[in-house]
């Protein structure tokens, strides 16, 4: 978890207050959870981020985000 | 026996048994138990990803999309909307456009909402999801599923996780007579004769989680299924005798001793 700066960036991402340290990349925000790319897909304010975009999709102050894999289901 | 494939968004599969994920001790039961079942399609839910614990394995290192064909399902969606977005990450992960579609109208049976279940499958169906919806074991309901561009109606049987079998095996039937898509019961069946016998109503195939994941021993209880739903099928195609009040010899009436 970032500390948290005068110029941190307050996201919610997965339904808790998060920081970042400056602005980053969704790709960013993936590797830093240490999660494979095929495993996961991120909503950006309730919008599906295509995973061709994440390089491009920079996160701002205030974005809701949402990263999800699959768990055992029915 | 010579069967028709059973075909799913144009995708043919030998196995009619469809197996869920969820309730096992752990991944390694998980694997194999869906080995020991047979089942080629799979069935996942969608959760947000452990921001705390990062080291934690991953189903799919464990139920390759390679080999399996993922089923990401909208369990714990109350609403049409929420169950959209839920289909719509699913599908970003990259297992392909089938999901099986659950919206559920109430916490204690976990029976759908069949209202919200209908304007979501109209929603997905367009975007072009291959839908497999579960349903009340409603005729009327499962035509109009179809009529949406369902692939596949999934009618339950009895409520989620009960293991109370096929309550309802005339609704079943209709439900069958009329479908033009595949009919796999989902939900309800406890154990391998409920399997069997949701097969020989016609059923094209059966959907099971806890049937197996909560077994005493779900290995073997996995394999129970596969031979039920297979025996089931074949019992189907056989074409069982008529029901009849009286007996019917078996062995001939003629030259008994006297």
């Amino acid at each position: 978890m970032a500390e948290k700066t005068l110029k941190s960036i307050a996201i919610t991402l997965n339904g808790e207050p998060h920081a970042l340290e400056r602005e980053i990349s969704v790709m960013q925000l993936v590797e830093s959870l240490k999660v494979k790319l095929s495993r996961v897909a991120v909503e950006l304010n309730r919008e599906v981020v295509p995973k061709a975009n994440y390089e491009d999709t920079i996160i701002r102050a205030g974005d809701v985000i949402e990263v999800i894999n699959f768990v055992g289901g029915g | 026996m010579e069967d028709t494939p059973f075909e799913l968004g144009g995708k043919p599969f030998r196995s009619r048994l469809i197996v869920g994920t969820g309730k096992y001790k752990d991944f390694a039961e998980t694997k194999n138990a869906i080995e020991m079942s047979g089942a080629e399609i799979v069935t996942v839910a969608v959760r947000r990803v452990n921001i705390t614990d990062r080291n934690k394995e991953n189903l799919l290192d464990f139920v390759d999309p390679r080999r399996y064909q993922i089923l990401p399902n909208t369990a714990g969606c109350y609403t049409a909307d929420e169950a959209i977005r839920t289909c719509r990450l699913a599908r970003e992960v990259g297992v392909g456009e089938m999901v099986k579609l659950e919206v559920i109208g109430d916490q204690a049976t976990l029976f759908p909402d069949v209202a919200a279940t209908i304007e979501a499958a109209k929603v997905l169906v367009k975007e072009g999801f291959k839908v497999m919806p579960y349903i009340t074991d409603d005729p009327v309901t499962c035509l109009k599923l179809q009529e949406i561009g369902c692939i596949a109606v999934m009618p339950l049987a009895a409520p989620i996780g009960s293991g109370l079998g096929i309550r309802n095996p005339f609704n079943l039937a209709i439900i069958i007579e009329q479908a033009k898509v595949p009919v796999i019961v989902d939900a309800g069946v406890g154990t391998a004769s409920d399997a069997a016998e949701a097969m020989e109503l016609g059923c094209d195939g059966v959907l099971m989680n806890t049937a197996i994941a909560g077994a005493k021993d779900p290995i073997a209880m996995a394999r129970a299924m596969n031979l039920a739903v297979e025996a089931g099928r074949i019992a189907y195609l056989a074409g069982r005798i008529e029901r009849r009040l009286y007996a019917s010899a078996s062995s001939p009436l003629t030259g008994l001793i006297g």
